[in-house]
């Protein structure tokens, strides 16, 4: 059988004919199998779900408890019949819960990244390189210039910014799942023990990644209810978003922080009014990427939401067939 | 290398004063001779590095790398030091065991010939990290842009030591990179280094304005009162063959006023304010003197069409006799003496504006007979000339600004502790015929208000956005709807890159006008007339 029989585009999301699913659809549907919790990939209102139980617990505590007609949880590694056609779910290395979705039938294995990275995470479980006929892959930062630092060196900064500047509080903005647990992980690997701050969006999706075992330490939350707290010197955690708002003006003179791979533009960081970047990225960045394509052992690559044609060159140049899977609806909520 | 390009990365992206200057001292203190010396220098831009070209550059980085992809990030990222720093490629376990120092790179850029330059950067390019390559990059293709001024980088120097900035400006012109004896004074390791160079900058005296209730006590007969020109203020020096202009932070302006250093055929150091024109006929506006400003080089037309004069007010020295303790009576008779002697087409006496009492003064400033007067300076009889800004011998009593009605147009959030507040104000006026009046923009301007105002007019934007670009929100503003703002300004230049033609001078807010309409806020022909008065 021919690839593109076996997963196609549909406007719904990627179709699956043998199988009668969709992996990541945008719009409700019959039968979902989802790889990671972030909004623009999971959405509410399908009949039935299939996910990993860390996938569908996060998704519960976004959506309400009926999100969705029925669930089902895989488990990672174990094979599960759709029709005739065997689906399995294998670690991402993302956010906790994350997942690549393998699709094979008839000799034909096509692996969907999701989205992913390789970097170490102690809020997820590594990703693991499938072998392959074709390999899904992701392209946030599908382009040469996205060559992610060490997170820890990035860490090593906001604290050192923490020291040279004492009277200040330091709002770090972070996706409210994955990227804010795992820069508070991060602090507290960097022996940060200081209480966190946080953000109420931040607050039960960070309490579910301490009843995972994941120890994020002390977390406040970042309100003024108890008359005057005092954040001098604090580092608080919270959605981007907010730190425009108007419920940032509670901070001593603030400095605002970026935690994502966008912040390797300096551009980008000037446009946000960011005065510290932190380049810590839940993606692949571009060595990543090459490196996964050739690991996965692929044939051919189709490259989904993010910078396609520079990955799609590289694949060419290296004399992989490539083609860019035009798939809509997903932005870069995470990260 | 890797400190550097920290803090080159902290400092551009850090906007306020104090941040940048808790960032320079921190690295002042942290990093040892010579970098911190060599990284001072290339602030201050006293680094000399041959250049390399950007189609070098790009050269270097297509012959590693495959041209398309290059494009794809360069079109990306927008910058291409910033490109070529990121996509460099990297052969894994080719990368040395430690980064090369500031020191070694630039002993290295300075020692390539122009020839062999492209391939010593390449190979420093090859050793670095992507910070470090950053970094590299903006000193061999020169100007960092990091919004640090010499004047800036030099009260760093003061905080470091805890001495008067005064003493390193002093100092300044008699030092070069990389400060290893200035470092040394200033940990207390050893003593302030002695000045033997020639015609160095002496530090300038400042004035303060004149506050409410000020004059009431103080007497006339006290002071003595000049027109205060808007010009550039400027120190002449001219000592054993050298001769020098230097503005009030100290920094070198000579290169840009190469007629005016060649008619100082003396020694002495003269104190006055820089204008265009012939002295003996007119004075030229300041819009004249602006086609002289920021010039690296002057052609012989411009210097012909826009002549530099000193009109000068104080002198500090002759010979090597030091004026700096006598008292401004004493020093006024010796420099009245001495203009004589100079070229009356480049140097002409400031002349005293009589007055007898406080309210004759106050006419006269609001009336001056000069468009580049900008008010009247007082200065007292017995004050000897003393660095700084001290309080009481000299007054600046400045002409009342102009304002205009405008609409607020724009708003751009803050940065540090308005970080969460639309700040800063981009404001326009009426133009076009009846009917069909459209907004001009005619300035920005982000104080003047109070803490309770901002707010108000925060709150005024959210509740009125149009239309949002990253951090700037567009505002309703039209006939029948926007906020006029009464903005205060010091005075207006003709402007080419201004679609309404003119560009204030320190434009701020000095009234919230919530209770007029918008359509009665004032007109372009309102400024064009102040342009051609």
């Amino acid at each position: 059988m021919r690839a593109s029989d076996l997963l196609h585009p549909r406007p719904e999301g990627l179709y699956c004919p043998p199988g009668d699913f969709f992996i990541d659809p945008v719009r409700p549907v019959g039968r979902a199998l989802i790889t990671h919790g972030h909004s623009d990939h999971a959405r509410s209102g399908h009949r039935s779900v299939l996910a990993t139980q860390q996938t569908l617990d996060i998704m519960g505590l976004r959506y309400g408890e009926d999100f969705a007609g029925t669930t089902q949880a895989a488990r990672l590694g174990e094979t599960i019949a759709l029709d005739g056609v065997s689906v399995s779910f294998h670690p991402a290395g993302h956010v906790l819960g994350s997942a690549q979705i393998s699709v094979e039938h008839q000799g034909m294995r096509i692996v969907a990244s999701g989205d992913y990275k390789r970097r170490k995470d102690a809020t997820c479980a590594p990703f693991e390189p499938i072998r392959c006929d074709v390999f899904i892959t992701e392209a946030t930062f599908g382009l040469p210039v996205f060559r992610h630092p060490p997170d820890t060196e990035e860490i090593a900064r906001l604290l050192k910014s923490a020291a040279q500047f004492p009277q200040r509080s330091h709002l770090v903005g972070a996706y409210a799942l994955g990227k804010a647990q795992r820069v508070m992980r991060l602090l507290r690997d960097a022996g940060y023990d200081r209480p966190l701050y946080i953000h109420g969006a931040l607050a039960r999706l960070s309490e579910y990644y301490q009843s995972q075992g994941i120890d994020l330490g002390i977390l406040e939350p970042a309100t003024v209810e108890g008359g005057k707290d005092d954040f001098t010197g604090a580092i608080v955690v919270g959605p981007p978003s907010a730190f425009a708002d108007r419920w940032a003006r509670r901070f001593p003179d603030p400095i605002s922080c970026f935690a994502s791979g966008w912040m390797r533009i300096r551009q980008r960081a000037k446009q946000g009014g960011v005065e510290l970047p932190l380049i810590i990225s839940d993606h692949a960045d571009w060595d990543e990427l090459t490196a996964t394509i050739k690991e996965t052992g692929a044939e051919e690559i189709w490259v989904t939401h993010g910078r396609e044609e520079a990955l799609v060159r590289w694949c060419e140049l290296e004399g992989i067939a490539a083609r860019p899977l035009h798939l809509v609806g997903y932005e870069d909520e995470g990260d | 290398m890797n400190r550097f390009a920290e803090l080159l990365d902290r400092l551009v992206l850090t906007p306020s004063r104090n941040g940048k200057l808790t960032l320079l001292v921190d690295y002042f203190r942290t990093v040892e001779d010579p970098d911190r010396g060599l990284a001072l220098a290339a602030i201050t831009g006293d680094l000399s590095i041959a250049a390399v070209k950007p189609a070098m550059l790009r050269m270097l980085v297509t012959e590693r790398m495959d041209p398309v992809l290059f494009g794809y990030s360069y079109d990306y990222v927008g910058d291409l030091a910033e490109t070529v720093s990121l996509v460099w490629p990297q052969t894994p376990g080719k990368l040395p065991n430690r980064e090369p120092t500031l020191g070694e790179v630039v002993a290295k850029l300075q020692a390539a010939s122009r020839s062999d330059g492209p391939k010593v950067l390449a190979s420093l390019l090859d050793s670095a990290g992507i910070s470090a390559r950053f970094a590299i990059i903006k000193l061999v293709t020169g100007g960092l842009r990091i919004g640090v001024s010499a004047r800036l980088a030099k009260q760093a120097l003061a905080d470091f030591g805890k001495v008067d900035v005064a003493e390193i400006e002093e100092l300044w012109h008699g030092l070069s990179p990389p400060y290893t004896a200035l470092f040394a004074w200033l940990e207390g390791k050893a003593d302030k280094p002695k000045n033997t160079a020639m015609a160095l900058f002496r530090p300038v005296m400042l004035s303060n304005p004149v506050g409410d209730g000020d004059l009431e006590k103080l007497d006339p007969a006290d002071y003595a009162a000049e027109w205060k020109w808007d010009g550039i203020r400027v120190q002449a020096v001219a000592e054993g063959g050298i001769r020098r202009l230097y503005s009030r932070t100290g920094d070198d302006v000579s290169g840009a006023f190469p007629d005016l250093a060649d008619a100082m055929h003396f020694s002495a150091t003269l104190d006055g304010e820089l204008l265009v024109g012939d002295p003996r006929e007119a004075t030229g506006t300041f819009s004249d003197l602006q086609q002289r400003l920021n010039r690296k080089t002057v052609t012989p037309k411009m210097q012909q069409q826009y002549p530099a004069f000193m009109r000068c007010y104080d002198l500090l020295q002759i010979g090597d006799e030091d004026l700096r303790a006598l008292s401004f009576r004493e020093r006024r008779g010796r420099l009245e003496a001495f203009v004589k002697t100079l070229d009356p087409g480049r140097f002409d006496l400031s002349p005293f504006v009589a007055f007898a009492d406080w309210q004759t003064l106050e006419d006269l400033r609001r009336a001056p007979p000069h468009p580049i007067i900008e008010g009247v300076m007082l200065k007292r009889w017995d004050s000897p000339y003393v660095a700084g800004r001290p309080k009481g011998p000299w007054f600046k009593w400045k002409r009342d600004p102009h304002t205009v009605d405008a609409v607020l147009m724009y708003a751009q959030r803050g940065h540090g502790k308005r970080s969460s507040f639309y700040s800063d104000y981009t404001f326009g006026v009426w133009s076009g015929a009846e009917g069909e009046e459209e907004l001009v923009p005619v300035g920005k301007a982000y104080f003047g208000f109070t803490d309770e105002e901002l707010k108000q007019i925060d709150k005024y934007v959210r509740d009125n956005t149009v239309e949002r670009f990253g951090p700037v929100r567009s505002v309703r503003a039209d006939r029948d709807n926007g906020l006029v703002l009464e903005v205060a300004f010091e005075g207006l230049n003709r402007s080419t890159r201004h679609k309404s033609g003119v560009a204030m001078r320190f434009p701020r807010i000095s009234r919230l006008r919530w209770d007029k309409p918008a359509n009665e806020a004032d007109r372009i022909e309102t400024l064009q007339a102040l342009l051609d008065r």
